[in-house]
């Protein structure tokens, strides 16, 4: 028998606190709990209204503004009228499947934000496993939508459940090892350490990095140009094309859930996190997680979407040697450079960049054409 | 090397589907995500057109040949009108010739719009180059709605000519549209063309070659992609389409990149036609002087035009009513969709799609 | 196939968004702002003149879809039999305009008002006078160009959009 140990009482819960933090450290949990639940569920639905007024625009019309001033109210509107629908569950579905699938996706979304800086120490717990802790709670959201795409017995849902798993299954490497040359500049693995190294922004000492990482994340999270595993044209919404009801709503959360953990991300390991000069800490955090967000619908507005051996191609012949190339660039850099003079890595990195990107593209060929039968 | 052993499996992707222009059904057979077999089910938006064209008058069924291709209005409606002249041996007045023309290729370029606008759909862009397309489309539907008072199913041509004659805003108007309407289709080139996205999707992709496009008789722009000049303005001049110059834009490998491009040169030399037409516009009657109630002479006609989708030709046999005794469609887009098979077979689903949609069909034709 | 002209293509697609972003946009605002029309629209509805109707049915002989019902009784006075009964379905009407291009002494005109939903079906029937001309009811200029200079200009999308590339 497993005994788990509180340990209410132990003054070496305490030192991880800021020193004028009142209360134990349930308390300290109980307030960021409820701050991070009631800040995703607004940011969420903040990034819906922004994304639908960009797109609006983008496409020479105007976006919602009927609801409320400015539209604003738009996804209070949306999210009751799916709470109002009647969830209808298929006749010959995997019961306890079927039910648990959107569980099993939302959770690791709240779960993530833990370890996001939003200031200076501000946040849950400030695990010196930052990173490890985010990349092995991300990948379980993957499990609920294989769930959903298997328990729903629908032809379509299973082959958008293939497509997912073998998607973000190979997304995966690039994405650890573009972080890995952060975490050679940063020295740590601690989300806030990350931010408090950024001097220089990451993104101008590892622009390969950061373009590796950018394109991986949104193949993991399935947006366009990747975002064939939910393809409305093809498979008619992919896994969660028998969800209707609030088990939808849970998905949609998902969704966008994911984009706003990619935009912290993004906003934490390369643009620097909370850092900026006059406005508060956090006013600088959610602002650059909008500015990231805007490029995210930015490239949805814009790109056709790949194939899903097109989407493998790129993963294994494309991201992958190049972000083993900027891994050991990275490496050579930080051993042979001075301390300070870390300036220097900014045009002789993006000289490279520009190498290799042209270099590979001339190499690379993407996925294979017609299929004998 | 092992390979998995793998059983293929039957899905329906049913009428009711996003990319599917329309109510049409497709069984397919798929290993895995790669297409073994497609078998086509139509019919599900079929109302009996021909059968209804011999219950009215010949001129009562000029409304009914609107709701054939309902996208391109115009091009049905001078197929039949071209058939019961040729039946009835009616000359046309020279401004109504020229009418015809100037509205048939604003048709061609308007139909263009949406077939290059719900191809972008199908690849995957979210609905942005549809819109910007149908923005253009908007201001070409603006001056048929000014010609005819209706935005989608005109009943302009009328039996020996037009119905009415253009207001004197249209040539204003017009004037305008040939100023802005090149600027748009660069912009839109600019977009889209050589974008990498696009070219991976789609090039190499669903390719037709010459010897089975013209065995499956597909015409239109997808034959012409496939390599084939063949255009019946040109080959078998119908109007008056010898009196324009205007290039025939031919694709070389067939597939679903150079049906576009196809699409979007035939754009630009209909522009190139509006110009001569409407610098060339004489004065006169619209309409010949044509009864409401014509009674052709016993007879058959078969007159086929180029509509945008291909060939549209209409074939009537009278006998010396006032209803046709029998009205035949041929329908381009079911001919068209005769090659869909041949073209499917070893691509994967989301290949299908593009080179469904890059055929460019339109239930209300196929199924009559 | 290649990754051929590696990724700048995108940005310039990029860049053709980002300018959309910024241009005015190309739609009204329907209630409060709505566009005029074509001057010869084919309303649905349909006008009819009683002085100058002569009962003659030809409107309802042209009609392809039957939707015209005239009722006269046989007394012929000043060249005019007395309609009883003139009655359009217009439930079952195409928007064609055949009646108004057939009628011999312009008696029928298309409406210039396209929002004509009704809440129940039994409304769309309309007979006798319910089909004159009033404030509402206004007539379009399909087949009578006459008309066409009381009628507001159409807005037109190619002048509304002016921005120079």
């Amino acid at each position: 028998m497993v005994i788990i140990n509180l340990g209410l009482n132990n003054p070496g819960y305490l030192q991880t606190l800021p020193s004028d933090w009142p209360g134990g450290f349930w308390w300290h949990w109980l307030l960021f709990a409820v701050i991070i639940i009631a800040v995703v569920l607004v940011m969420v639905m903040a990034f819906i209204y922004m994304a639908r007024r960009q797109i609006g625009r983008m496409q020479s019309r105007v976006g919602p503004n009927r609801t409320g001033p400015f539209g604003i109210l738009q996804p209070i509107a949306d999210v009751l009228k799916v709470l109002l629908k009647e969830g209808i569950m298929p006749t010959n579905a995997d019961k306890v499947v079927y039910w648990l699938a959107p569980v099993v996706a939302l959770v690791p979304v709240f779960v993530i934000f833990a370890v996001m800086p939003f200031t200076n120490g501000g946040m849950l717990a400030d695990l010196n496993v930052g990173i490890l802790y985010i990349v092995a709670i991300s990948s379980i959201s993957t499990i609920g939508m294989f769930m959903a795409g298997w328990g729903s017995n629908n032809k379509y849902s299973l082959i958008s459940a293939m497509r997912v798993i073998a998607a973000v299954v190979s997304y995966e490497i690039p994405v650890l090892l573009s972080i890995a040359g952060v975490l050679l500049l940063a020295g740590s693995l601690s989300m806030n350490d990350i931010v408090l190294a950024q001097d220089i922004p990451f993104i101008l000492l590892q622009p390969l990095g950061f373009l590796i990482f950018f394109i991986a994340g949104l193949a993991e999270i399935s947006r366009s140009p990747f975002d064939l595993l939910e393809a409305d044209s093809e498979i008619v919404a992919g896994f969660h094309i028998e969800y209707s009801g609030i088990k939808f709503a849970l998905f949609y959360l998902v969704e966008y859930g994911e984009a706003f953990i990619l935009s912290c991300l993004i906003t934490t390991i390369f643009l620097g996190g909370w850092r900026g000069p006059v406005l508060p800490e956090w006013l600088w955090f959610i602002a650059k997680a909008v500015i990231v967000w805007f490029v995210m619908v930015w490239l949805w507005a814009t790109l056709p979407r790949v194939r899903i051996d097109q989407m493998m191609a790129l993963s294994w012949k494309f991201l992958l040697p190049l972000a083993l190339i900027n891994l050991i660039i990275t490496a050579i850099q930080v051993l042979a450079l001075p301390e300070n003079s870390l300036w220097v890595m900014i045009p002789v990195n993006f000289a490279i960049t520009a190498v290799l990107i042209l270099l590979w593209s001339k190499l690379f060929k993407l996925g294979w054409g017609r299929v004998e039968v | 090397m092992m390979a998995i052993r793998t059983e293929p499996f039957v899905l329906n992707m049913g009428p009711v589907h996003p990319s599917t222009h329309g109510v049409y059904r497709m069984r397919l057979t798929l290993d895995g995500e790669v297409v073994v077999d497609l078998e086509p089910v139509i019919g599900y938006l079929h109302r009996g057109i021909e059968k209804l064209a011999e219950e009215r008058t010949y001129t009562g069924v000029i409304p009914l040949t609107d709701r054939l291709d309902y996208i391109s209005s115009m091009s049905n409606n001078l197929a039949y009108v071209l058939a019961v002249e040729k039946l009835a041996g009616i000359k046309v007045p020279e401004r109504a010739e020229y009418l015809r023309v100037i509205i048939a290729e604003l048709q061609r370029i308007s139909n263009h719009l949406v077939a290059v606008g719900s191809f972008f759909n199908d690849c995957g862009a979210y609905f942005t180059p549809f819109l910007h397309m149908y923005r253009e489309r908007e201001k070409i539907i603006d001056l048929f709605e000014m010609v005819s008072g209706q935005r989608l199913t005109y009943n302009y041509m009328r039996i020996g000519g037009v119905s009415q004659d253009i207001p004197e805003e249209f040539l204003p108007a017009m004037d305008r549209l040939l100023e802005q309407m090149p600027r748009s289709i660069d912009e839109l080139d600019r977009f889209l063309k050589e974008n990498e996205i696009l070219l991976a999707r789609s090039k190499g992709v669903g390719i037709l070659t010459k010897e089975k496009a013209i065995n499956c008789s597909v015409t239109g722009p997808v034959l012409r992609a496939s390599g084939v000049e063949w255009d019946l303005r040109k080959m078998d001049p119908y109007s008056i389409y010898d009196r324009f110059e205007f290039d025939i834009p031919t694709g070389s490998a067939g597939d679903c990149y150079d049906r576009y491009r196809v699409r979007i040169e035939e754009m630009r030399q209909s522009l190139r036609i509006i110009k001569q037409a409407v610098k060339q516009l004489p004065s006169g009657p619209v309409v010949a002087d044509v009864p409401h109630l014509i009674r052709p002479p016993v007879g058959e006609a078969y007159a086929h035009i180029e509509a945008p989708k291909g060939e549209l030709a209409f074939y009537l046999v009278s006998d010396n009513s006032i209803a046709p005794y029998r009205c035949h469609i041929r329908p381009t887009s079911l001919l068209n969709l005769a090659a869909l098979r041949d073209m499917v077979i070893g691509w994967k689903i989301a290949d299908l799609i593009i080179i469904f949609g890059s055929i460019d069909i339109c239930l209300g034709e196929v199924d009559r | 196939m290649k990754f051929e002209r590696y990724g700048i293509s995108i940005a310039k697609g990029l860049t053709v968004t980002l300018r959309t972003l910024f241009r005015h946009t190309t739609t009204a605002q329907y209630p409060e702002q709505r566009l005029n029309t074509s001057r010869r629209i084919r309303g649905n509805e349909l006008i009819w003149d009683k002085e100058h109707c002569t009962g003659c049915a030809t409107c309802a002989k042209t009609c392809p879809q039957g939707a015209i019902h005239i009722v006269t009784s046989a007394k012929i006075e000043d060249n005019k039999y007395e309609v009883d009964k003139f009655e359009v379905d217009t439930g079952y009407c195409i928007s064609c305009g055949l009646c108004v291009e057939a009628c011999p002494y312009e008696a029928l005109y298309m409406g210039y008002a396209f929002e004509r939903a009704k809440y129940r079906r039994g409304e769309l029937m309309q007979t006798n006078e319910m089909l004159l001309e009033s404030a509402e009811r206004r007539r379009s200029a399909y087949m009578h160009p006459e008309l066409a200079e009381e009628l507001p200009r159409q807005t037109l999308l190619v002048e509304r959009i002016t921005e120079e590339e």
